[in-house]
């Protein structure tokens, strides 16, 4: 069902409802449904950030791959600038795709070894063919070495002759050759050293800055999330569990989760710590395989009762912010000053 | 139970050094030539305290670690220094020696958990292995103290689940189980590399948690090798920062990272996002580390310092401090501290 027009001025991206299974083997004879993403609703503004956080098997990675439509969902629309790129097949499909592109996470795998740099940036082109004329290629090339700061020299330059910060600035020229609208960053810092790791977010930055490209931004690391994200969405078990302003989300989560997350993480400005309560979860997360009845927080949460393992609770607003919205029969108290997050 | 609780009044206010590290040095060889991997590093560490060695990849912290525990690769060799355990110097110890004496009062805690472990034994023969080897208990007795491990890591269901195989296992209780197959023989120092780097936060407080109380409850010296600042700012008493293979900075922890001296140190710490306001730009510190293979004269950060002079080319700075463990190998930190 291709979306009709939509509002110049609506988001550049919903997704409602998106909901994706697997079939894994569960024993010799037979095999399963794991659900990956259970009816995930999101929103992502033209020149935006969105991070996205949750821990492995959360869904993020199979929420990636639908916003890069390489992965069909089973049910729910994504709305991409005003059309369901799903209803859309061969070519038509093919020219969204290029509108969405992608960092991964390791610039050390991610990158054929046997390809230069100007090879690597310019292999996109390969599939998009019309995108660049081919005389104006090489130009192009020396301009986006240019733009990831990068030197022109660089280009005949083969991936094992740079840094990993330098292969992660090759991997977002990549990207960036497509002229993407949103870029999905796989945990695009996490292989990196803290003071490189630096200087490729800012370059980020910048890339926003200069080009109004949106980035849903993966990372499990929540101080480099607060620094880029504009928008922050929680996710656990396949669904999102809260979402709301980086501002919001940090100093007044009102999901259990959100809020045991946040206090699991560690600070360097250890100022912070003797006063701040940790909130310790106990146990791991569920297998996807055989989610919890109701709420999928539950088995680890310590304000859970009857009514969460009956109903799953519904998304709902839940501070004076309507974008603030958290899926939570008992959604913590808002912050007290200084105290951060506790619910009692 | 008893036994594993025996020796909690052991702490002491003024605790001897369980482990001391004097000039160990290291070199790699490799095919484009030798590097100096470890290079002239000294520490001392504490029963009952945690010190992290701290720093970048490559900076030699992993080299030091595995150079303690007896487990460096053959290409690489220890060149120099002593590391003094209970009165003896490992390095001066043939191997078997060394074996009978380490093997019970140092252990190592890895990273990657699932590589670690024995894919074709039961984590229940694997535990047990300790006590067999060292204390000679029988098969039955070896895994009934396996168990009683399992339990104190908190492992649920530890008697049944001592027939499973590690791949039965979620990440993060192989990382229990590793943890628990290193104290099994009450050691005096745990080296833990980068315990918790292959896991989810909930996951990784969880198991930092279980490496304090232990680390406590039996006054073990603890020494956690990692990158991360936060993990070291959380869970650490002191700090031994290490660049290029040499350390350039050690202190209480607390100390260290409200006022670092080291450019390095300053530059790391301030590298972190969450210092400055959302949307600033992070800083950073230019250029990358040096090749060890080719480890410039004097300062091995001076390419990258923005302090640096002649001085810095021609001598290398040595570890020097004050009386509370405040050492620092810079030149002119009193001038980045002003500055």
């Amino acid at each position: 069902m291709p979306e009709t027009t939509a509002p110049p001025v609506g988001p550049l991206l919903r997704a409602s409802g998106l909901t994706k299974s697997f079939r894994v083997p569960r024993s010799a004879s037979g095999s399963t449904s794991l659900r990956a993403l259970d009816g995930v609703d999101l929103t992502l503004d033209r020149g935006e950030t969105l991070g996205l956080v949750g821990e492995s098997g959360c869904g993020k990675s199979t929420l990636a791959r639908v916003l890069l439509m390489l992965e069909r969902p089973d049910r729910g629309t994504l709305s991409f600038d005003g059309t369901d790129p799903f209803a859309l097949r061969g070519k038509q499909l093919l020219a969204w795709r290029r509108r969405v592109q992608m960092v991964f996470q390791d610039p050390f795998a991610s990158l054929n070894p046997r390809l230069n740099a100007a090879e690597l940036i310019s292999e996109p082109w390969r599939t998009h063919r019309d995108l660049v004329p081919r005389r104006d290629r090489a130009e192009r090339v020396r301009r986006l070495l240019e733009m990831v700061g990068l030197r022109a020299g660089d280009a005949h330059r083969y991936p094992q002759e740079f840094s990993g910060g330098q292969r992660q600035r090759i991997g977002i020229a990549r990207a960036l050759a497509l002229d993407p609208d949103v870029i999905v960053c796989d945990e695009p810092v996490s292989a990196l050293d803290l003071s490189v790791q630096a200087q490729v977010l800012n370059l980020l930055a910048e890339l926003q800055a200069e080009l109004g490209v949106s980035y849903v931004f993966i990372s499990h690391d929540l101080s480099v999330v607060r620094h880029v994200a504009d928008r922050v969405a929680v996710m656990y078990l396949g669904g999102v569990v809260e979402t709301g302003s980086t501002e919001e989300i940090f100093t007044n989560p009102r999901h259990p989760y959100t809020a045991a997350l946040l206090s699991s993480a560690p600070s360097p400005l250890r100022s912070d710590a003797p006063s701040r309560e940790r909130i310790l979860l106990t146990g791991e997360v569920p297998s996807p395989v055989d989610p919890p009845s109701g709420c999928r927080f539950r088995t680890r949460c310590r304000h859970s009762e009857d009514l969460c393992s009956r109903t799953a609770p519904p998304v709902e607003a839940v501070s004076g912010d309507p974008a603030h919205t958290a899926a939570c029969h008992f959604p913590l108290g808002p912050a007290s000053a200084g105290s951060g997050a506790s619910g009692g | 139970m008893n036994a594993l609780r025996e020796s909690i009044h052991r702490t002491r206010p003024t605790d001897p050094a369980a482990m001391e590290v004097d000039g160990l040095s290291v070199d790699i060889r490799t095919p484009e030539g030798v590097a100096h991997a470890v290079r002239d590093v000294s520490f001392t560490v504490r029963s009952g305290r945690t010190l992290a060695l701290l720093g970048e990849s490559g900076c030699g912290k992993s080299m030091t670690a595995l150079a303690i525990a007896g487990l460096l690769d053959p290409v690489a060799d220890v060149v120099g220094g002593r590391i003094r355990l209970n009165g003896a110097d490992l390095l001066a110890l043939g191997a078997s020696e060394r074996r009978r004496l380490a093997g019970p009062e140092l252990a190592i805690v890895f990273q990657d958990a699932l590589t670690a472990l024995n894919p074709v034994f039961t984590v229940g023969a694997q535990l047990g292995e300790p006590f067999r080897i060292h204390e000679g208990l029988s098969r039955r007795a070896a895994r009934d103290r396996a168990v009683e491990l399992m339990e104190r890591v908190g492992i649920p269901e530890a008697r049944s689940r001592a027939g499973a195989y590690p791949h039965q296992f979620s990440g993060g209780m192989r990382q229990r189980l590793l943890i628990a197959m290193a104290v099994a023989l009450r050691p005096s120092v745990l080296l833990a590399d980068e315990p918790t780097t292959a896991l989810d936060v909930t996951v990784q407080a969880q198991i930092m948690e279980l490496l304090r109380d232990l680390r406590t409850e039996r006054d073990m010296a603890l020494v956690l090798i990692t990158h991360d600042l936060a993990v070291a700012a959380e869970h650490a008493d002191d700090v031994a920062v290490m660049y290029a293979g040499a350390i350039v900075e050690t202190g209480p922890i607390g100390e260290v990272f409200a006022a670092p001296r080291h450019p390095y140190t300053r530059g790391l710490l301030s590298s972190v996002p969450g210092g400055g306001r959302p949307g600033e730009p992070l800083r950073f510190i230019p250029g990358s580390p040096p090749d060890l293979r080719a480890v410039p004269s004097g300062c091995a950060f001076r390419s990258r310092c923005h302090l640096a002079r002649e001085r810095c080319a021609s001598h290398r700075p040595e570890l020097s401090g004050d009386e509370r463990g405040r050492t620092v190998a810079c030149h002119y930190w009193k001038e980045a501290t002003d500055a």
